[in-house]
């Protein structure tokens, strides 16, 4: 079985923004400024899970810049079979159309793909929308809020997964090829074994350019973006100055937090 | 040149060590101090994940990677907890570094794979009620018997006394030897030999989630093959094992710091009086100062011992004064810590309190800091020297360490 | 290019909650621009949704109802979506920001190679433009953005706007074809279960919370009983997730939900950032902790500095008198 795994890397969860004329800075005060998207951690662990039930291989793939290789090698590390870098200068400023063109294209090149799997969504953009767009685009059917795999068959070309609904699950059955985007439950993300981290960092990363991939010139990058994600502003401080509710019982205490919620009109 | 960055990999590797201390010890680890109990998960968890094993080589069933990276992940796992890290200090540092260094090719295959796997878990027994930094009155005895030695006596303060398989026992052969340490010898004893018996401690200060007891032997008949070195070799066996059970407690207490540093600085900018963060308090920052200081150099310390042991460099001074440093400088930058926490680092809701109690013990163990004074002043006056062993602590071979054979 | 499209979201033959609040929004854009909005319904069995639609604001609506439509498939409706919007040409299409509504959007958009703004929290016409302000990077920044290109499309978040209000008005939906047949679409839902009547946290007008204070599983008592009687959603701090005291469903925060409340009761949470990421824009925060400076303490506009074990009977006592 051949298995994609789609990652990038954002800013890790504790990590402080600002905002400069638009452009938006981090930094981690406590670790590593960027990280793997934590959601596709699952997608990683799910890839490699199949390629060890299955056989065959799971390839990580990334679009980004040479940076993105560390999300690549920590991919690698944990157990993924392969490892490719998207980056060109021409796809810089994607909106998530012009990234699932390239994603999709790129998965294409790779030929025999059965499965592309992601993670529920990037922290950093948070718009959920890519694995979808990507499945669109390779005439592929998306199966998003995947929490359980419940059988692969190679032979039927079939996959039965298990998806979240706003209260609830369903069990659905769809022909191979798929786009899988997944969620925490489905499993338990391995860490990067010592063995595979030595591996990883000694292994080659090839990267695909424009030039590389059978993409239209003009439908990715900043010039085809129909988004503009310009206007960035830093969240308008909550506004609210704490009551702290003091009496001498913790019932009276209650009384009077109840009071002020019937107030608020809350409750 | 000096160089003091560290590889992709050493820096990966403590990655996923600090990962799986902070995702899987940490949440429960107040829980299981408070219990005085050692969390059922940590040894099998550490030994499926290869840490039981990190710096032994590929075909002695380890990871392969170097001494700096058993002192990267020292200082993470103390980070945490410091009994994550007694338990690479008497599984790895003080056992399984020593049949590296003086076990014969079969001791190393039969004995270190499966430790370095993490199928069985090592210990340490040199200390006994009567016998501490006076090792050389240890009175465990060990009689040779045909092939076979009969072994008796009773070790204290031994790290995972109950959990260990394999526990690297010293022992007099003849007791009546003069000196007395010359007649010490060193045996591999097995948990499940006839006569073997152990027990937990409870109620030390500290290290509370770890696993601490004695051990004691009755007329356990122990085959020679189970002997490590030659009869009368023990001492220095000891001595040498030492040297790397030392090298995880320094780093280990180096992370020690940096958690005390951390937890400081956290606190400092929420916690606020006189109507400011106390960060911006003089008098905490210069404590923050200090804590910075201490970890800066206790780190340099423990890196350059590591870096002696890669290189094949005798590095007993090195280590001793990297161990003594870092483990006096962990409890004063916890006692420091609790006084930046106020009141609340007087409770066990915050880690502080833990971090102190846990610092205390590693200034008494693996050398007490007035040994390892003694030993400094010996080496600064000319009257300690050295002299090399007839089974030294290989250096660091990558292609040898990643081989499988 | 003309015209405000809803897709409309539906469960048991009503209009969901969500695509009520999306109503109100195409209305006020509507307005705006001087259009009109329509509300596109598929389903099956789907006649009084059409006919709802016109009472909470449609002035048309296009239907589709059909068995291969009675399971959300993405790859069913999707098609049917877009067709309808290649063929008509609104400018603007509007879903909500929930698993059916994200999947619909993000088809459509790239079936039609459109822009697409997710999970706006709220929506403004400048220069006849959608100006959509939203959350990003978890929460930390608000973004301000806008499409260009003859299609907008745009999902908004559950909670952040209020529903539509009924007008009372009646019409008559247009029906059209399924775009696809049951032979053609790659999947079949084969059995689907309900969660057992839980309150969902992004839906729920309250949520009460408990964090590391609470010690241990049996600590999320007192929080499920104060839910109980507020007929409020349960939720979780990661740290009580990662310790195995509840399961991952309740996680609020940057890797677990985002929920918008009318009020969050925060029990023993600190407040750290990733938790305040998922639920700062409730409402109403209420915090009880032990430590006084706690970070939550700073984002709550009413704070009860205690033991939870103590507060929560309390106040659940409380609650219960008064609602009876």
């Amino acid at each position: 079985m051949k298995v994609v795994v789609c990652t990038k890397q954002t800013p890790s969860t504790t990590a402080v923004f600002s905002v400069e004329n638009g452009h938006v800075n981090w930094e981690d005060p406590g670790g590593k400024p960027n990280v793997v998207n934590p959601w596709d951690e699952y997608a990683i662990e799910q890839a490699i899970q199949i390629q060890e039930e299955h056989g065959g291989d799971a390839i990580a793939l990334s679009m980004g810049t040479e940076e993105s290789k560390e999300a690549l090698k920590t991919c690698l590390a944990m157990g993924c079979t392969e490892a490719i870098l998207i980056a060109d200068e021409a796809f810089q400023g994607s909106d998530t159309l012009g990234t699932a063109r390239v994603l999709a294209a790129a998965i294409a090149k790779m030929e025999d793909v059965q499965i592309a799997l992601f993670g529920k969504q990037a922290i950093d953009g948070d718009t959920g929308q890519t694995p979808v767009q990507v499945a669109v685009k390779l005439g592929w059917t998306p199966l998003t809020f995947v929490s359980g795999i419940k059988e692969l068959n190679p032979d039927e070309g079939t996959i039965t997964v298990e998806r979240l609904l706003p209260g609830g699950k369903e069990t659905v059955i769809a022909k191979l090829p798929v786009v899988i985007s997944v969620v925490k439950e489905l499993n338990d993300p391995r860490y990067p074994s010592f063995m595979g981290i030595r591996k990883a960092n000694r292994a080659t990363i090839p990267t695909w350019t424009a030039a590389d991939l059978a993409i239209e010139s003009g439908t990715a990058g900043a010039s085809a973006s129909k988004v503009d994600w310009s206007n960035v502003s830093e969240l308008p401080p909550r506004d609210t100055e704490v009551e702290i509710i003091e009496a001498d019982t913790v019932q009276e205490q209650a009384r009077i937090l109840v009071d002020r919620l019937f107030e608020e009109k809350v409750i | 040149m000096l160089d003091f960055s560290l590889t992709d990999e050493q820096i990966s590797a403590a990655e996923m060590v600090r990962e799986f201390a902070e995702k899987e010890v940490y949440p429960t680890i107040g829980e299981y101090d408070r219990k005085q109990e050692m969390n059922p998960a940590v040894l099998p968890r550490m030994g499926e994940l290869g840490i039981l094993g990190i710096n032994i080589p590929v075909r002695y069933g380890g990871q392969g990677f170097d001494y700096v990276t058993l002192g990267l992940v020292c200082e993470e796992l103390e980070r945490v907890d410091s009994t994550l890290r007694v338990v690479m200090s008497v599984h790895m540092g003080l056992n399984s570094m020593g049949l590296l260094q003086w076990g014969t090719e079969e001791q190393k295959h039969h004995f270190l794979a499966p430790q370095a796997r993490g199928e069985k878990i090592a210990a340490f027994g040199l200390t006994e009620p009567g016998a501490g930094s006076d090792v050389a009155a240890l009175r465990s005895t060990a009689r040779r018997d045909g092939d076979d030695y009969i072994i008796n006596g009773e070790k204290m303060w031994i790290s995972l006394a109950t959990k260990a398989d394999h526990i690297l026992w010293f022992a007099k052969t003849d007791p009546d030897a003069e000196p007395a340490h010359k007649s010490i010898t060193a045996f591999m004893v097995e948990a499940d030999m006839p006569g073997v018996t152990s027990g937990d401690i409870h109620g030390k200060l500290g290290v509370r989630a770890g696993s601490t007891g004695w051990v004691n032997c009755k007329d356990v008949r122990v085959p020679a093959f189970n002997r490590i070195g030659h009869e009368g070799e023990g001492f220095k066996i000891a001595m040498s094992c030492l040297d790397n059970g030392r090298y995880t407690v320094g780093s280990g207490a180096t992370g020690l710091i940096r958690a005390s540093l951390e937890a400081s600085i956290k606190y400092a900018q929420e916690r606020e009086t006189f109507g400011e963060p106390i960060a911006q308090h003089q008098l905490i920052q210069q404590k923050l100062a200090y804590m910075q200081q201490w970890y800066d150099a206790a780190r340099l310390l423990y890196l350059r011992a590591g870096w002696m042991k890669n290189e094949g460099i005798r590095n007993t001074r090195e280590t001793s004064v990297a161990k003594w440093y870092a483990t006096d400088m962990s409890f004063q930058a916890a006692h420091e810590a609790v006084q930046v926490h106020g009141a609340y680092g007087y409770s066990d809701e915050y880690d502080v309190e833990r971090f102190l109690r846990n610092s205390r013990g590693a200034i008494i163990y693996e050398g007490t800091s007035e040994i390892h004074q003694l030993m400094q002043a010996g080496y600064a006056l000319g009257w300690r020297r050295d002299k090399p062993l007839r089974c030294e602590l290989p250096a660091y071979d990558p292609e040898y360490w990643q081989a499988e054979a | 290019m003309s015209g405000v499209w809803v897709w409309i979201e539906h469960n048991d033959g009503k209009i969901a909650p969500i695509s009520l609040e999306v109503l109100g929004v195409a209305r006020q854009i509507a307005g705006e621009r001087g259009e009109e909005v329509t509300a596109v319904v598929t389903g099956h069995d789907v006649a009084q949704v059409a006919a709802d639609a016109f009472n909470y604001g449609a002035g048309a609506v296009i239907g589709a109802d059909d068995e291969t439509l009675a399971d959300f498939r993405v790859e069913a409706h999707g098609p049917l979506v877009a067709g309808l919007i290649e063929e008509r040409g609104p400018a603007v299409l509007l879903t909500g920001a929930s698993i059916r509504g994200g999947d619909l959007a993000a088809w459509v958009a790239a079936q039609l190679d459109a822009g697409l703004v997710p999970d706006g929290t709220s929506a403004s016409v400048e220069d006849g433009t959608v100006v959509v302000t939203r959350p990003v990077y978890a929460g930390k920044l608000l973004s301000h953005t806008s499409v260009t290109g003859d299609l907008q499309v745009i999902t908004l978040r559950s909670r952040a706007f209020p529903a539509a209000a009924e007008t009372g008005a009646t019409g008559q939906a247009e029906w059209v074809e399924p775009a696809v047949g049951e032979e053609e679409i790659p999947t079949k839902v084969l059995s689907i279960e309900s969660a057992g009547g839980e309150v969902s946290l992004t839906d729920a007008r309250i949520i009460v919370s408990g964090g590391r204070g609470v010690g241990g599983p049996e600590g999320f008592a007192p929080v499920h009983e104060l839910a109980e009687v507020l007929n409020a959603a349960v939720g979780a701090s990661r740290a009580t997730v990662d310790a195995g005291w509840i399961p991952y469903d309740h996680q609020v925060g940057q890797t677990g939900k985002t929920v918008s409340p009318d009020l969050y009761i925060a029990n023993g949470i600190s407040g750290a950032i990733q938790h305040q990421a998922g639920m700062r824009t409730s409402k109403v925060i209420v915090a009880v902790n032990t430590d006084p400076e706690a970070p939550i303490f700073k984002i709550a506009s009413y704070g009860i500095v205690g033991d939870l074990f103590n507060v929560l009977p309390a106040l659940t006592e409380e609650f219960r008198n008064r609602l009876g």
